[in-house]
C-alpha cells in the first residue's frame, strides 16, 4: 500500500467524485436522519483513521521484523567480542589442534568437533531411512485412518523435551547399551574394529542413537510435507503406465522430491550438531578422538554445557565462546543450505488444505 | 490429497481383468514380473516397519515415564522446595513456579514481536527483497542451538550485570520463541482471504485497524496455535537457562536472582547420584510432559474447531 490516499478510497475527507461510488455510499450507509453522518461513518472518524496511525503501525511492525536481523547480528558480534581472547591466542589453529588442557590454558577444539561430526552422521546414517519409511508410509501406504494418529504420535516425539530424552536415556539406554547391546555387537562386529575397548554404557554410540530418536521426527514431519506437495498428477502417470506401487513411488514421488528430501536431512544434521542436554547426559564427557563407537567423547555443544559453569580464568571462557562462535556459524551455514533447498522445492504450491 | 494412492491399480474399464504376474508368457517376464511384485511387497513391509520402528521408542519412553513418574509423585512435589542431601521428601514447588516466572516473562516479550513480525511479512512486506531476507534469517534463526543462546545471553547480560537472573533467562527464551511466532503468523495470515480485507479497507477502515481487527482476527486460532507451539518447545529448554536463570534450591521470585526451572532441576538431579534426586527427577519430568502436551492438545482441538477451518 503506497499512500493513504490509495488504500482508503473512501476515507470521509477525501473528495468523492464519481456520482455512482456516492450512490453506493449512501446505499451501504444504514443513514439515519438525511444529511446527517451515519453512525458507521461517525464510528470511523472518530477512530484515528489518519495516515500517522498508519505509519506508525507500519514501522513499530517493521522494527519489530527488523528484530530479528538484529538478533542474529548480536549474537555475532557479542561472541566475537567475548571470544577476542582465544582468537588472538591461537588464530585458526583453534580448530586443528587436539590439546585440550584447561590447567595450562591450551586449547584446541578438534576432539570436539570430532565428536559432533561422529554423533551427528552416525545418527542421520541412522534416521533417515526411517525417517523417509514413516514419509512413505503416511504419505502413501497408510489407510486414511491411521495416518492423523501416527503423524500426531511423530510430532508429540518432537515436543518432548531434550533433558526427558537425556533422563531416559541415563536410566534405560545406557544401561542396554552396557548390558546387552553392547556385547552383542562387540561379538558379531567386533572385527570391524568400531566396538573396541571398554564399553562403560556412554559413550558416542550411546549419544549417535538418541540423537537419532531425537531428530526423526524432524525429518519425517518435512519430507511428509514434500511428498504430500508433488502433484497427484504425477503418481497416476505413472500408476497408468503399469507400474507397481513401489516403482511409482520411486520414479514419480521421490525422485521429484529429492531436492525437498536432501533439505529435511540437513535441517535434521543442523538439528544435530546443536543439540545439547541429551547429548551431554549420556556422551561421556572426555575430549577424546578414538575409532571405538564405545569410547566417551565430547561435541562442541556438549563440551559448553558441561564446562561452561566451571570455567575458571578468562582465557578458559574465551575458549569456549569461541566454541559456541563455531557453533554458531556452522548450524548458520546447514540451516541456510536446508532452507534453500526446501524452499525450492515447496515454494509456489498453494497453501495445503487437509 | 483427495484421490488415496491405496489401490494402485483400479479394475479395467474395459471387460479384460487387469493381467497378474502368472499371465506373462515366458519365464524371463514372469521372473521379472515377480521380481517388481516383491520389491513392491517388500517396501511396504519396510515402510510399515520403520514405522513401527519409530513408533516403539516414542511408547517406550511416554510408558516407563508415566510408571517411574507416577510411582514418585506426591503433594510434597508440588508444595515443597528440595530437601537437603540425604533427606528424603521434598518436592520441586520451586521450580515450577520458576519456571512459570521465566516462561511468563519470555512470552511477555517474544510473543508480542513475534507477532508483529509475522505481520509485517504478511501485510506490509509482499514481494519485497527485504521480507524475504527477514523470512530466511527468521527460519534460519531457528535452527541455532539453544546453548549458542544461553552463551549470548551470558556475555551480554550476566556478565554486565554481574549475576545470573531470571530475566536473562526470560529473555533468553523470548528470542527462541520469536522466529517460530513470526513464522506462524505469516503462514496463518497468508490463508486469510482477500476479499476479507478488501471489505474491511472499502468501508475506510484504516489499514492498521484492518489488520488488527480483520486479519488478525480471521487468523487468531492459527496464530495462537502458533504462540502455543513455540511455548512447549521452550517450556523444555534447559541450555538457554543454564548459564541464565542458573537455578535455585529455594524460593526465588525476584527477576534479578538467580531462579529455579524445572528443566534445570531435572538434569541436576538426573546427573546426582542419589535415588532420591532420581525420583525427584522422574517425577519432575513427568510434570513437564504432561504440561506441554496438554498445551500442545489444547491447541491441536482449539485449532481443529477454530474460525479457519482446516488451515493449521
Amino acid at each position: 500500500m503506497a499512500t493513504e490516499q490509495e488504500s482508503n478510497p473512501y476515507v470521509p475527507n477525501a473528495p468523492l467524485t464519481t456520482p455512482a461510488v456516492t450512490n453506493f455510499v449512501a446505499a451501504a450507509e444504514p443513514a439515519g436522519p438525511e444529511g446527517a453522518p451515519s453512525p458507521i461513518r461517525k464510528y470511523l472518524q472518530s477512530r484515528g483513521s489518519g495516515s500517522f496511525a498508519d505509519q506508525t503501525f507500519t514501522g513499530v511492525m517493521l522494527l519489530c521484523a527488523l528484530s530479528i536481523f538484529a538478533i542474529v547480528l548480536f549474537i555475532l558480534t557479542i561472541l566475537i567480542v567475548r571470544s577476542k581472547l582465544s582468537l588472538a591466542q591461537f588464530g585458526f589453529s583453534f580448530f586443528t589442534r587436539s590439546n585440550w588442557d584447561p590447567v595450562s590454558g591450551d586449547f584446541g577444539a578438534l576432539p570436539f568437533i570430532f565428536g559432533t561430526l561422529a554423533t551427528s552422521l552416525l545418527a542421520l546414517a541412522m534416521a533417515v531411512p526411517l525417517a523417509l519409511g514413516v514419509a512413505v508410509f503416511l504419505t502413501e501406504l497408510c489407510p486414511q485412518k491411521l495416518r492423523a494418529p501416527i503423524s500426531f504420535l511423530t510430532e508429540l516425539l518432537a515436543a518432548i523435551p531434550s533433558v526427558v530424552y537425556g533422563l531416559w536415556a541415563v536410566f534405560v539406554l545406557v544401561p542396554m547399551m552396557r548390558d546387552q547391546l553392547g556385547p552383542f555387537l562387540t561379538q558379531y562386529l567386533g572385527w570391524t574394529g568400531f566396538f573396541d575397548g571398554a564399553n562403560f554404557g556412554v559413550g558416542l554410540l550411546t549419544a549417535s542413537i538418541i540423537l537419532a530418536i531425537m531428530i526423526l521426527p524432524i525429518i519425517s514431519s518435512i519430507t511428509r510435507d514434500i511428498m504430500l506437495a508433488v502433484p497427484n498428477s504425477q503418481r497416476e502417470a505413472v500408476l497408468a503406465l503399469g507400474a507397481t506401487r513401489w516403482e511409482m513411488i520411486r520414479t514419480g514421488v521421490l525422485r521429484n522430491a529429492r531436492i525437498g528430501i536432501v533439505g529435511a536431512v540437513i535441517l535434521g544434521l543442523g538439528r544435530a550438531l546443536g543439540e545439547t542436554m541429551a547429548v551431554t547426559m549420556v556422551i561421556g564427557n572426555h575430549p577424546n578422538i578414538s575409532k571405538s563407537l564405545f569410547a566417551p567423547a565430547n561435541t562442541l555443544a556438549s563440551v559448553i554445557a558441561g564446562e561452561f559453569s566451571e570455567a575458571t580464568g578468562d582465557m578458559y571462557l574465551s575458549a569456549l565462546i569461541e566454541i559456541g562462535l563455531a557453533l554458531f556459524l556452522v548450524t548458520i551455514v546447514v540451516n541456510a543450505i536446508a532452507r534453500a533447498l526446501v524452499w525450492a522445492v515447496t515454494r509456489g504450491t498453494p497453501a495445503r488444505i487437509h | 490429497m483427495s484421490t488415496s494412492p491405496a489401490n494402485p491399480l483400479p479394475p479395467a474399464a474395459g471387460g479384460e481383468p487387469p493381467r497378474t504376474p502368472m499371465d506373462f508368457k515366458t519365464k524371463r517376464m514372469r521372473f521379472n514380473s515377480a521380481l517388481r511384485y516383491g520389491t513392491n511387497h517388500l517396501i511396504t513391509v519396510l515402510a510399515v516397519l520403520s514405522t513401527v520402528v519409530v513408533i516403539t521408542p516414542l511408547v517406550a519412553i511416554l510408558v516407563y515415564l508415566v510408571y517411574k513418574g507416577a510411582s514418585s509423585l506426591n503433594l510434597d512435589f508440588f508444595t515443597k522446595i528440595p530437601a537437603p542431601i540425604g533427606e528424603t521428601g521434598g518436592g520441586m514447588a520451586n521450580a515450577i513456579l520458576g519456571s512459570g516466572i521465566v516462561l511468563a516473562l519470555a512470552s511477555l516479550m517474544g510473543i508480542p514481536v513475534g507477532i508483529a513480525a509475522g505481520v509485517y511479512l504478511a501485510e506490509f512486506g509482499q514481494g519485497k527483497a527485504l521480507a524475504g531476507a527477514i523470512r530466511f534469517t527468521a527460519d534460519v534463526l531457528n535452527g541455532v542451538p539453544s546453548i549458542v543462546m544461553g552463551i549470548a545471553i551470558y556475555s551480554l547480560i550476566v556478565m554486565k550485570q554481574g549475576h545470573f537472573s531470571a530475566f536473562a533467562g526470560g529473555v533468553a527464551l523470548a528470542i527462541m520463541m520469536v522466529p517460530t511466532i513470526t513464522r506462524t503468523t505469516e503462514e496463518m495470515l497468508a490463508t486469510v482471504p482477500h476479499s476479507i480485507r478488501e471489505a474491511a479497507l472499502g468501508l475506510g477502515v484504516p489499514k492498521w485497524r484492518a489488520v488488527i481487527s480483520v486479519s488478525l482476527k480471521t487468523a487468531s486460532p492459527g496464530i495462537i496455535t502458533g504462540c502455543m507451539l513455540a511455548f512447549a518447545r521452550v517450556a523444555g529448554e534447559t541450555a538457554p537457562l543454564l548459564f541464565t536463570a542458573l537455578g535455585n534450591q529455594f524460593w526465588s521470585y525476584k527477576l534479578n536472582e538467580p531462579i529455579a526451572a524445572l528443566p534445570l532441576q531435572i538434569y541436576a538431579y538426573a546427573l546426582s547420584p542419589y535415588d532420591e534426586f532420581h525420583r525427584l527427577a522422574w517425577a519432575g519430568s513427568l510434570v513437564l510432559i504432561v504440561m506441554i502436551m496438554v498445551a500442545v492438545t489444547l491447541v491441536r482441538i482449539y485449532a481443529a474447531r477454530g474460525i479457519l477451518k482446516g488451515a493449521s
